[in-house]
C-alpha cells in the first residue's frame, strides 16, 4: 500500500514522552494524526478519507498505556484497548456500562487495538463507547502546549468529525469518577445482527439511588440520533424521585424519542430511531436501575 | 528513502527490516519478509484473514503499520505447525473439511489459537462470538465452529498439547 504516493513521505513518530508528543504534535508542518489503536485511522488512510503528514503513535508513553485508580476515579490511557479494559476487574466492576459499550466496538481483533479515547477522537456520532461515558460523567483529560484541561465528554464533540482540540492538543487519557454508592450504569445499542455494526441507536443511563431505591441523581445519554451524543437533562429529571417504576420508564421513554432529532439514512429511517431511543433508554434504565440495587 | 528500520521478533525469531511509514504489517510480512500466510481480504479489518498475535493479543495486521511492530512480539500462521508436525487446530481443520478456498483458513487458525490459549473449553456460543470477526464465503461456519470445539476437547484430554499451549501462554 502506497497511500500518498506523490506527496511528501509521511512520517512516523513514536515519542517516549506526553511532552515530546506535545512538541511534535505542535510543531509539525502539515496535517498531523495521533495513532493510538489506529483502528479507524488506517481504515481512513486506506479509504483515502486521510492522507496525513505525521503519525505521532502514542503506544511508546507509557502513562498513556495504562488504566490507573486513585482516590478520585479511574483514568483509563488514551492507548488502552478496549481488551485490556474488560480485563480490569475493579472498573468492570465500578463502571460495567462503559467496559460493555467498548466491547461492543468490532470484533475481537478491533478489541485488541481500539480504545475509547480514540473512539471519542473520531468525533462518530454513533461511537458505542460514548454515550456509556457521557452516562457514567466521563470527563477527557487533554494536554496540549499551553497545560492540562479537562473536558466533560459531552462537551467534546462539535459536530461529525470535529472536536474542541485545539493545534497541539491531545487527548491523554479518559477519566472516570468513583462510582457513588448504589449507582448503576448501562448501554445499549440497536444494530440489524448480533455483532460488528454500527449503532442505529443508543442510549447510556446512569442511575443513583438512595436507601429506599428512589433515584436522586440520573444521567441520560443518546447517540446516532443527532450530530453529536446528547446528554438528555429532561429525559434524567424524569427519573428523579421515581424507583424507576413503569410510568417513570414511560416518561423516560417518551422524553428520549423527543429529545432524538436523527437523520434518514441506509441504517435506519428518522421514525425508527425516534421511537427506538425511547425503547433502549427505558430498557437500559432497568439495567442501570438493578446494578444499583446489586441485583446484577 | 525515509525507510524505518525496526527490530522485531516473529515466531520466536529476532527480525529486522526497514518499511516506509505507511507500510501496514501485513504488507511487511507478505511483500518485504516473504511471510505470505497471511491473507489481505479487505485491507480494512472486517475480514481478519491477516490476522496475527501481537505480544499476545489478536490484531488484524492490515490495521497495524509495520513500524509498530518495534520491540513487540508478533506471532503468524507461519509459526503454527511445528515443523512438518501440525498444530491440533489444523489437523482438525484438515480432519472437519473446515476449509474450501482456504483464503480465511489462516486467519481463522490464529484467531481460534488466541482463543484456546485463553479459554480451554469455550461454549459454541463463545467460538462463534471470538471468531465474528473472521469471514469465510465459503463454509457457511458451521465445520470451522465445530472443528474448534473439537480441538478443545482433545486439546483438554491430551496433556502433552494442554502443557505446550501452557507454555506459550505464559510466554504471550
Amino acid at each position: 500500500m502506497n497511500v500518498i504516493s506523490g506527496r511528501i513521505p509521511l512520517q512516523y513518530h513514536a515519542p517516549a514522552t506526553l511532552k515530546d508528543a506535545v512538541n511534535l504534535l505542535a510543531n509539525s508542518k502539515g496535517k498531523t494524526q495521533i495513532l493510538a489503536g489506529g483502528t479507524d485511522l488506517l481504515v481512513r488512510m486506506r479509504t483515502g478519507f486521510s492522507e496525513p503528514d505525521n503519525i505521532i503513535d502514542v503506544k511508546h508513553i507509557s502513562p498513556m498505556c495504562k488504566i490507573s485508580r486513585d482516590g478520585k476515579g479511574f483514568s483509563i490511557g488514551a492507548a488502552v484497548s478496549s481488551a485490556e479494559m474488560s480485563e480490569n476487574a475493579a472498573l468492570l466492576k465500578a463502571w460495567p456500562g462503559v467496559v460493555e459499550a467498548a466491547a461492543l466496538i468490532g470484533s475481537t481483533q478491533v478489541q485488541g487495538r481500539a480504545t475509547i479515547a480514540g473512539n471519542l477522537c473520531n468525533a462518530s456520532p454513533a461511537a458505542d463507547s460514548v454515550p456509556a461515558m457521557v452516562a457514567a460523567g466521563a470527563r477527557a483529560l487533554i494536554r496540549g502546549p499551553k497545560g492540562k484541561r479537562k473536558v466533560a465528554v459531552e462537551k467534546f464533540c462539535k459536530g461529525p468529525g470535529k472536536t474542541v482540540l485545539k493545534k497541539g492538543e491531545l487527548v491523554e487519557a479518559i477519566l472516570l469518577p468513583e462510582k457513588p454508592a448504589r449507582t448503576g450504569d448501562a448501554y445499549l445499542r440497536f444494530i440489524p445482527r448480533t455483532e460488528m455494526d454500527i449503532a442505529v441507536v443508543g442510549a447510556g443511563v446512569c442511575v443513583t439511588l438512595d436507601s429506599k431505591g428512589v433515584c436522586t441523581a440520573a444521567r441520560v445519554s443518546l447517540g446516532a440520533i443527532a450530530p453529536t451524543v446528547l446528554l438528555d437533562a429532561r429525559a434524567a429529571r424524569t427519573l428523579v424521585g421515581t424507583s424507576l417504576d413503569d410510568p417513570a420508564l414511560d416518561a423516560l421513554a417518551a422524553a428520549c424519542s423527543a429529545a432524538a432529532r436523527p437523520i434518514d439514512d441506509k441504517r435506519g429511517t428518522k421514525e425508527f430511531r425516534i421511537h427506538v431511543a425511547g425503547v433502549l433508554a427505558r430498557r437500559a434504565a432497568i439495567i442501570a436501575r438493578d446494578r444499583a440495587l446489586g441485583k446484577s | 528513502m525515509f525507510q524505518i528500520h525496526v527490530s522485531t521478533s516473529i515466531n520466536g525469531d529476532d527480525t529486522e527490516f526497514s518499511c516506509e511509514a505507511d507500510e501496514t504489517l501485513l504488507d511487511v510480512l507478505r511483500d518485504r519478509l516473504g511471510l505470505t500466510g497471511s491473507k489481505e481480504g479487505c485491507g480494512t479489518g472486517d475480514c481478519g484473514a491477516c490476522s496475527v498475535i501481537v505480544d499476545g493479543r489478536l490484531v488484524c495486521s492490515c490495521l497495524m503499520l509495520g513500524a509498530e511492530a518495534q520491540g513487540r512480539e508478533i506471532e503468524t500462521i507461519e509459526g503454527m505447525a511445528n515443523g512438518s508436525e501440525l498444530h491440533p487446530l489444523q489437523q482438525k481443520f484438515l480432519d472437519h473439511a473446515a476449509l474450501q478456498c482456504g483464503v480465511c483458513t489462516p486467519g481463522f487458525l490464529v484467531a481460534a489459537k488466541s482463543l484456546l490459549e485463553r479459554n480451554d473449553n469455550p461454549t459454541e456460543e463463545e467460538v462463534r462470538y471470538w471468531l465474528a470477526g473472521n469471514l469465510c464465503r465459503c463454509t457457511g461456519y458451521d465445520k470451522i465452529v465445530r472443528a474448534v470445539l473439537d480441538t478443545a476437547k482433545e486439546m483438554r484430554k491430551s496433556p502433552k498439547t494442554k502443557k505446550t499451549a501452557a507454555k506459550k501462554r505464559v510466554k504471550a
